[in-house]
């Protein structure tokens, strides 16, 4: 079962989808237990994955391989090849565990056309599964392309008022940058062809980690554009960003989740898995990260103070995204192993505390339709269960010790230190804004009296309600408390990515290289597992 | 090709016969003409593996005649399946429709092989007069009437411009074989000899006015939107197909060496095509005009990839890929582009038209399989994969990479965006809006046949094409080392 258990985690979704399509769509109870059946079965499945990955965390890698290159489609040099290494292995126990908990709290939210809700849903989990499982090229573009369909209708069907407006903007927005990727892919593709002896065509990322770094530096600095555009859409990072405001606020709770929970993550994820393995000599360029660098902090800053000003909930979430994604991806163009971990942790921590603001933001709009800050205020003596949870994702989101933002964003600004002292300072007021904007959102919402009547009777969560914010909180508590075993699945990757940087940089003056392969912080012995 | 005249033949007479409730026999011997065709057609392939000339030298039946005979029929059979109820609900139920429908595959299949210039025309002229009448088969519509007549003159007009041009490669060579002339305008002199580029570019006009390029393109949407929708989508695919292989017969087997002339025109045809088709597209209020400009776009990446072979060496990447993107596009269209007809047809009730984008609003109440699978056919058309058209896109995209043309890839790959809001437009009013009548749609047998058959061969190819891309290679003579890593080109 080992061999395939990749393959087992992927289609167990579209399993579901499939057996849904069976059901009829008037029994829609018997629709919501499948599909939480078949979410959370999917999660289950991807248990075994953890005790098999952290026995082998330490190889170099990937691991759990599944076909071979240019398998499925030998005319092209496509392959149905999987593997995972610590960075695909966090995201995906992300995507199950966020999977699950959203389509868990889909329950009440969706009554109209709830069979194709949940049908779409889950085929979303497995294209998105299936991007961070994908070792080969050509599959790793079906699979994010063909996420962005169930996405635009989640969006477009289930959403709120501007929702086709907002499903199309996502669609047209995230392709754009999908089919630059597609020619920078292709180029690669041709790229290996021409410097291979024998000459061979293969699509498979392992094999184009040797010869892509070969490709000079005129066209790779093209190329880490083309890429650059179709992952700077995904994070988003600014100026790219404008969609996401949009995109959040109308598609409907479960989506927001999933949206900013793992889609997002997609962005950052290929940055780390392809732009840097494929131009190191680009990305190590010091013009060009200082662009990148200089991209993340206006991102950091200027979508906290954003959300500083907003006055739908939902929206300030959403712009809370951007400044959050904006350590990540400073977190990766630090170009050191501290700082790359750290991003990818962040990433993970992210996915939990803002899957759990939106679903908080959701509760509460579930219970009164509007999500206008100015609408409510004194929540917490009416719902006090559901105002601690709120606290502590808040506390989680804003970077708190003892939580999880703490270590991801700690170790982003140590990377970014040790690379530029001057990048660390200018982000960290970015946690301090954080704080304000969640706090005063805290006070306006759940501190004082009860200021709108409408208010005295909402009900506290209901036990499956709980239930979604359970494991996030303890993920919350457990990055925060105890985060050595996250890093040390991190070390092997991330090393490897910043080992080929350095061989490759251009620059060996640039001091952001050379600070790398600095001991992640995980303190394990130098002997093997 | 013999075989489907003497149905055609045998369709005239039973029609005379037939009463008027068992008119459906006539599809029905047109369907097993098509049949019985295309078993012709596998046993012609068995029996002749490397192909043979016929007629004089006239007829070249090789492996690319072979695969683009099969398109033909593959497209013909599809189009009765769809014919069947519209013509029932539009009151035209004649078996002259069947029979012109196989005289025009029977011109079609000329068209692809032909290797004279007298044979082309004939095949040309066979296909596109059975094709007048068929768009204007709806006698008592006064927009098929205007559509047959717009497409009647504009496309005599441009026959003739084409057959002027042909007279002047056979002044100038001497003989009307494709060979002949390739040899006639080798000589390196001849591409400055101003006949020769008068030549060209009046071949060329006839060639882009069949394929309905900018800016020979303002017959498409007329004639699409006032043709009967089965005949509107077997012209979108099946004539188109016939056009592109007469287009890839005179200007690769017979005009190579004058690529350096024409493949600057094709460039700015192209650009021209996919900038005007894509603009056009973006307001249109009715699917079949919307798909119209959709089908005169898709031709303008078609083009980019024959630029592709233009500027690359016969055996290198840039031309195989150019040539397979070509061929794959036209398959992959075919069906995605049937399918997509064949739902917009089955609309068609007795009191409304239907295709308007609006009559498409709430189609998931109404018909929620059509729905879905419509939307299977949009995203393909728009080259998302793991559907079928992402695999044309691809390989023309390829094709532009390996030759060099970073710049019209990007133009090329940035139109398609194009595509998608228009395709998604449609896909809105079926799954987004509310419907107006919330009863079933009733679907026959035959479109839910044909929109069957075209979405599993458009899910079937994006997701397994590797026979398909096998077929294609064989049909261009590639080919393949058996080792699974590795190509010989």
């Amino acid at each position: 079962m080992q061999s395939h258990i990749l393959s087992i985690i992927l289609f167990t979704p579209l399993v579901g989808a499939l057996v849904l399509l069976f059901v009829p769509k008037e029994s829609k109870d018997a629709i919501r237990w499948i599909a939480n059946i078949f979410a959370l079965g999917g999660f289950l499945i991807s248990l075994p994955l953890v005790p098999m990955f952290w026995a082998q965390r330490f190889e170099p890698g990937f691991k759990f391989l599944e076909g071979t290159p240019n398998n499925w489609i030998p005319s092209i040099g496509a392959g149905y090849n999987l593997g995972i290494d610590g960075i695909s292995f966090l995201l995906i126990m992300l995507t199950t565990l966020l999977g699950w908990i959203s389509i868990l709290s889909s329950w009440t939210a969706i009554e109209i056309r709830v069979k194709e809700y949940y049908v779409w849903f889950l085929v979303l989990q497995t294209g998105m599964l299936g991007v961070f499982m994908a070792l080969d090229f050509f599959l790793f573009f079906v699979f994010w392309e063909a996420m962005l369909v169930p996405m635009y209708l989640l969006i477009g069907i289930w959403g709120g008022p501007r929702k086709l407006y907002a499903a199309i903007k996502f669609f047209l927005y995230t392709l754009f940058g999908s089919v630059l990727m597609l020619l920078g892919i292709l180029f690669l593709y041709f790229h290996h062809h021409t410097v291979t002896n024998p000459q061979v065509f293969t699509f498979s990322i392992p094999e184009l980690y040797k010869t892509a770094p070969m490709i000079p530096f005129h066209y790779a600095i093209w190329l880490f554009v083309a890429f650059f555009i179709g992952f700077a859409i995904k994070v988003p990072m600014f100026p790219f960003h404008t969609w996401l405001p949009d995109a959040h606020v109308e598609a409907p709770t479960a989506g927001s989740v999933i949206l900013a929970g793992v889609l997002l993550k997609m962005g950052t994820y290929g940055f780390v898995r392809f732009s840097l393995p494929f131009f190191p000599a680009v990305v190590s360029h010091p013009k060009v990260q200082s662009w990148m660098i200089g991209i993340s902090l206006v991102g950091i800053i200027y979508g906290a103070l954003v959300s500083l000003m907003q006055k739908d909930m939902k929206k300030l979430v959403a712009y809370s995204s951007v400044s959050h994604l904006g350590f990540c991806t400073l977190g990766i163009f630090a170009l050191n192993s501290m700082g790359l971990s750290g991003s990818v942790l962040q990433q993970i921590n992210h996915g939990i505390s803002t899957g759990a603001l939106f679903l908080i933001v959701g509760i509460l709009y579930e219970r009164r339709h509007t999500r206008e800050i100015a609408e409510y205020g004194g929540i917490s003596n009416v719902m006090p269960v559901y105002a601690t949870i709120t606290m502590i994702m808040f506390l989680s989101s804003m970077g708190l010790p003892l939580l999880n933002g703490f270590v991801g964003e700690f170790t982003i600004l140590q990377g970014a230190f040790t690379a530029n002292w001057r990048w660390a300072a200018w982000a960290a007021p970015g946690v301090v804004l954080a704080a304000a904007y969640l706090l005063w959102l805290y006070q306006r919402v759940f501190f004082g009296t009860v200021t709108n009547p409408k208010n005295e009777k909402l009900h506290d969560l209901t036990p499956r309600e709980i239930l979604t914010f359970a494991p996030l909180i303890i993920m919350a508590l457990w990055i925060g408390l105890y985060p050595k075993p996250f890093f040390q699945i991190l070390e092997q990757p991330v090393n490897q990515i910043v080992q080929t940087i350095h061989d490759n940089s251009n620059s060996n003056s640039n001091a952001a290289v050379n600070a790398q392969v600095a001991p992640a912080p995980s303190s394990r012995p130098k002997a093997s597992n | 090709m013999v075989e489907l005249t003497i149905f055609a033949l045998g369709i005239l007479l039973i029609d005379l016969m037939v009463p008027r409730e068992w008119k459906w026999i006539n599809a029905a011997g047109a369907f097993v003409g098509v049949l019985f065709a295309a078993l012709c057609v596998w046993q012609i392939q068995s029996a002749l593996p490397r192909g043979a000339a016929g007629f004089y030298n006239s007829l070249l039946v090789d492996r690319f005649a072979i695969y683009f005979w099969y398109l033909f029929l593959a497209g013909a059979a599809v189009a009765i399946l769809m014919s069947v109820r519209y013509l029932d609900v539009e009151d035209e139920h004649h078996g002259e429709y069947y029979s012109l429908l196989l005289l025009s595959v029977v011109g079609m299949m000329c068209m692809a092989a032909g290797i004279d210039i007298v044979l082309i025309f004939i095949g040309l002229e066979l296909m596109a007069i059975s094709t007048y009448v068929l768009v204007g088969f709806l006698r008592r519509d006064r927009r098929s009437n205007e559509a047959a007549l717009k497409y009647m003159l504009l496309g005599a007009f441009s026959s003739g411009i084409f057959a002027y041009g042909l007279s002047l490669f056979y002044g100038l060579s001497g003989g009307t074989n494709l060979v002949v002339i390739a040899r006639a305008v080798s000589a390196p002199q001849n591409l400055h000899n101003p006949v020769v580029v008068i030549a060209l570019l009046t071949t060329m006009t006839g060639l882009l006015f069949k394929i309905a390029a900018v800016p020979f393109h303002q017959w498409a949407p007329d004639a699409y939107e006032g043709a009967p929708t089965s005949i509107t989508g077997f012209m979108s695919v099946a004539v188109k197909a016939a056009a592109w292989a007469m287009l890839l017969r005179i200007l690769v087997f017979g005009l190579w060496p004058l690529r350096s002339v024409y493949t600057p025109v094709i460039v700015v045809v192209a650009i021209a095509t996919m900038t005007g088709a894509n603009f056009a597209a973006l307001t249109q209020t009715n699917t079949k005009r919307l798909l119209a400009y959709s089908s005169i776009a898709h031709v303008g990446y078609m083009l980019l990839a024959l630029v592709a072979m233009g500027t690359s060496q016969p055996g290198s990447p840039g031309f195989s890929d150019g040539f397979k993107g070509i061929l794959i596009y036209l398959l992959v269209y075919t069906f995605m582009n049937l399918g997509a007809f064949a739902v917009i047809t089955s609309l068609r009730q007795r009191n409304v038209i239907g295709d308007e984008i609006d009559d498409m609003a709430g189609l998931y109440r109404r018909a929620p399989v059509e729905a879905v699978l419509m939307l299977l056919f949009l995203l393909s058309l728009a080259g998302i994969p793991p559907a079928a058209g992402f695999l044309g896109k691809y390989y023309i995209f390829l094709s532009l990479i390996e030759s060099g043309h970073y710049g019209l890839a990007s133009l090329g790959v940035l139109y398609s965006l194009f595509g998608l809001y228009y395709y998604l437009k449609i896909a809105n009013a079926m799954l987004m809006r509310a419907p107006m009548e919330t009863e079933r749609l009733p679907v026959s047998l035959g479109i839910r046949c044909a929109v069957g058959v075209t979405a599993l061969a458009t899910i079937v190819i994006g997701v397994y094409p590797e026979p398909f891309i096998r077929g294609v290679n064989w049909s261009l003579g590639i080919v393949q080392a058996p080792h699974v890593a590795a190509m010989v080109r």
